[in-house]
């Protein structure tokens, strides 16, 4: 009975070991480093996981798991994660756990005062091995097979062949010039030999050091003693540093909680909620103009293009979608080696010759701004039209011939026909490219950077820069280093717009009621 | 809504047009003269230029500190592999949705809608730091790899494409899967046999939208991946444009032009499928 049952499932049951053993091995692993949380949201997941493929109940599931790992992954735990990090103090200095800080702070060393020194003698033999000679005037040391001993100078393994009282040989080692201590020396200088309370380190190239170690962590009052000068660094949970009473702290520092601050000082310090309103209010006024430009123009190309009457419109309409069909990224990089001031073909080839301008793109903030709309009319107008050119062929004729008949112009028809029986079927992707320029982060980053700067900002803005660059810049180009909570704050900042953006649309237009129908 | 043209009026629209190809095409004109210039530099580009080379486009697969190469083939490597497994876990999530009842189905749905709408980049910090704890025990899977990179892209692969491919599913008579069930097929042999060969429009869709547009990213792999060889093509590109750059146009501009052809020729070989599908999206049927 067992055996028929194992033989017929034979498969699922030794796929399902397998995985269950490969899950126990990565959990345990992930938690021995450290890793606690981590280690259970795998092991729970995987648990999750192999309950969908083995119980019948849950058989549509095991359609969906394949993509849910990846969204889970990627995608929700992310965004839980980037709200954890907003309100932490992570950032340049503050990246390592403690446990690792505290680690790197106790692998410090110092001299002591009286440590003694040792000039050394370096051996190797055929297989590499290298046993170290050190000498000073107390006593004489012999470093042989990852052990230290003391030697006499008499000890007849070493053998001095030509009698200048220094052993060319131990052993079957043998003795290196300096100018192969040289070559050696990424595996002297990585020794750290334990000798009581030192540790033997190389110092120069020609001598040994004792060293010990510079800084003791005590658990029990969370503080750090500098052995060397006696004070005591209390572990300080607001700063992330561990920090002496005159405020002296050690780095590197750990990451800590650090509740709304984040979100404050974006609200109050002015040195930075300046810049943030500047980048918040370019972000809206951006995406609205790239909305507003590119719909106007894609539409009017679409009305010409759509003209039974037109010659030539076939090959017109291939000739204007050509943006459309280059990679964005791409184009945007010609774009602005295109504008550029002083080299660039739209100043040198066109602008000059033709009307004596030398316009500013990227130095003068306006200027810039204009070249972001314009470059974004250029990728966007396509779209656009193909969409209008569309929409528009649904509109029935009829009415076209009822207005005729009615006496409307050419303005009555378009404004009380085309425009409104458009909106219809385009509003929501005129919302949804609101939305896409409102973090379109291509353009703002390869055409301009965000730039120029902000003048006297604490923090890298730039006058082109919309909320995702700026958290970009936080994040990964601040010449302060990397300020991950800060960007995170921001982040969620983003977040939370969005969420009112949609909530305002979908009340506004009753869509999620609509796509809750019908699913 | 149309009617004859008068003489000006014919001039004035044909006119107008003219003045669009022109904007449409100018870049397109100027960098393709840039890539077969001789001279290279940007200060001396002419629209025509006084002698024609190929040289540029030879020069980009021999410099050793602009490895080319590798960022084309990256950026092919990440897009193709991307495109692929998101039609994939796209076409595996739609079929539940589409053909079974089951607890859970209509929340995950609207789920994956809200999900949609917050983008991934936000949560660049967290992914960020995610790859980089990842790679401490998966060093081939962590910051810096292209397997790294493309299991974050990956993360967006379901959401709005699951809402389309489930649309087309839903038009799929369920005769025909019905019958190969009661044949004795499983589901799965149902939907590898029946479901996908006959939704392979939406498929090829979903594989073409996903590969333009992963192509087209540059947050992500601009963070993630920090080798010179590792990069993409924007990536690359990129860093061509920084430092003494004004030198190096012909080049760059034979690059742009190259890199481009992947995307240029995917869009001729599925034109049909996106322009129709764009409009399918704007028109209530």
């Amino acid at each position: 009975m067992v055996w028929k049952y194992i033989a017929t499932r034979g498969g699922k049951i030794i796929s399902a070991s397998l995985i269950g053993a490969i899950t126990i091995w990565i959990g345990t692993r992930l938690a021995l480093s450290g890793q606690l949380v981590m280690a259970a949201v795998f092991v729970f997941g995987a648990a999750g996981i192999l309950y969908v493929y083995t119980a019948a109940r849950t058989y549509p599931w095991r359609y969906l798991v394949p993509g849910l790992v990846f969204l889970t992954a990627m995608v929700i735990f992310p965004i839980g994660y980037t709200v954890y990090v907003s309100l932490t103090n992570v950032s340049t200095g503050h990246i390592l756990t403690k446990p690792q800080a505290i680690t790197q702070i106790a692998d410090r060393m110092y001299t002591p005062v009286n440590a003694p020194t040792y000039s050394y003698i370096a051996f190797k033999n055929a297989t590499g091995q290298i046993a170290l000679l050190l000498k000073n005037a107390a006593n004489d040391l012999l470093y042989y097979n990852g052990k230290l001993t003391p030697v006499q100078p008499s000890d007849p393994r070493f053998v001095d062949d030509n009698g200048d009282g220094v052993p060319d040989k131990f052993l079957d080692y043998q003795r290196l010039t300096i100018r192969q201590v040289v070559k050696n020396l990424s595996y002297l200088e990585n020794l750290s030999i334990p000798d009581g309370k030192y540790r033997l380190r190389m110092a120069s190239l020609l001598a040994f050091k004792a060293y010990a170690p510079r800084y003791s962590y005590d658990v029990a009052t969370d503080a750090v003693t500098d052995l060397q000068t006696g004070i005591i660094y209390y572990s300080d949970p607001k700063t992330g540093f561990f920090t002496a009473k005159d405020g002296k702290v050690l780095y590197p520092g750990f990451p800590v909680y650090i509740g709304l601050s984040n979100y404050l000082s974006i609200l109050t310090n002015p040195l930075v909620s300046g810049p943030f309103g500047r980048v918040f209010a370019w972000t809206i006024a951006f995406a609205a103009l790239s909305v507003l430009t590119t719909f106007v123009l894609g539409l009017i190309l679409a009305l010409l293009l759509n003209d039974p009457y037109l010659k030539l419109r076939r090959l017109y309409r291939v000739l204007v979608i050509v943006p459309y069909t280059l990679p964005a990224l791409i184009s945007i990089l010609v774009w602005r080696g295109l504008l550029n001031t002083n080299m660039g073909v739209v100043n040198m080839q066109i602008l000059m010759p033709l009307f004596h301008i030398k316009i500013p793109w990227f130095t003068d903030p306006t200027w810039a701004k204009v070249a972001l709309v314009l470059v974004n009319l250029w990728l966007g107008y396509p779209y656009m039209m193909i969409v209008s050119l569309g929409a528009l062929q649904s509109i029935p004729s009829e009415l076209y011939e009822a207005a005729l008949v009615d006496g409307a112009g050419w303005w009555k028809r378009f404004s009380r026909i085309t425009l409104p029986l458009l909106l219809i079927p385009l509003a929501p992707l005129l919302i949804g490219s609101f939305a896409f320029n409102f973090n379109n982060f291509n353009i703002i980053y390869l055409l301009t950077q965000g730039g120029p700067p902000i003048p006297g900002a604490q923090t890298p803005a730039g006058a082109t820069d919309i909320l995702l660059s700026y958290a970009y810049n936080l994040a990964f180009k601040g010449g302060s280093g990397h300020q991950f909570g800060l960007a995170a704050a921001v982040s969620v900042i983003i977040f939370l717009i969005i969420a009112t953006i949609s909530a305002i649309n979908f009340r506004f237009t009753g869509a999620l009621e609509d796509l809750s129908k019908n699913v | 809504m149309y009617s004859k043209h008068t003489l000006l009026g014919s001039i004035t629209r044909h006119l107008i047009i003219w003045i669009m190809i022109a904007f449409s095409l100018f870049p397109v004109v100027w960098i393709f003269s840039a890539s077969i210039n001789s001279t290279n530099s940007i200060n001396t580009q002419r629209l025509i230029p006084k002698s024609l080379t190929w040289e540029n486009y030879k020069n980009l697969f021999t410099d050793p500190l602009e490895p080319y190469g590798f960022w084309l083939v990256n950026s092919l490597i990440v897009a193709t592999t991307t495109a692929l497994f998101t039609v994939l876990l796209t076409a595996l999530a739609a079929y539940a949705f589409s053909r079974f009842k089951f607890w859970g189905r209509r929340m995950m749905l609207l789920t994956l809608l809200l999900v949609q709408m917050f983008p991934q980049m936000l949560a660049m910090v967290a992914i960020y730091l995610l790859l980089y704890k990842i790679g401490k025990i998966a060093p081939w899977m962590g910051l810096n790899t292209l397997i790294g990179l493309i299991i974050v892209y990956l993360g967006g692969a379901l959401g709005f494409n699951t809402w389309l491919t489930k649309g087309y599913f839903d038009t799929v008579p369920h005769s025909l899967e019905e019958s190969a069930l009661v044949d004795g097929a499983s589901h799965f042999q149902a939907f590898v046999h029946i479901i996908l060969p006959l939704s392979k429009p939406i498929l090829a869709t979903i594989f073409v939208l996903t590969f333009i547009g992963i192509y087209s990213e540059y947050l992500f792999a601009s963070i993630l991946l920090s080798s010179l060889h590792k990069y993409t093509l924007g990536v690359g590109l990129n860093l061509f444009l920084s430092g003494q750059w004004s030198n190096k146009w012909g080049i760059f501009a034979a690059g742009a032009l190259m890199g481009s052809l992947p995307v240029l020729i995917i869009f001729i070989l599925a034109q049909r499928l996106l322009v129709s599908g764009l409009t399918r999206g704007s028109v209530k049927e």
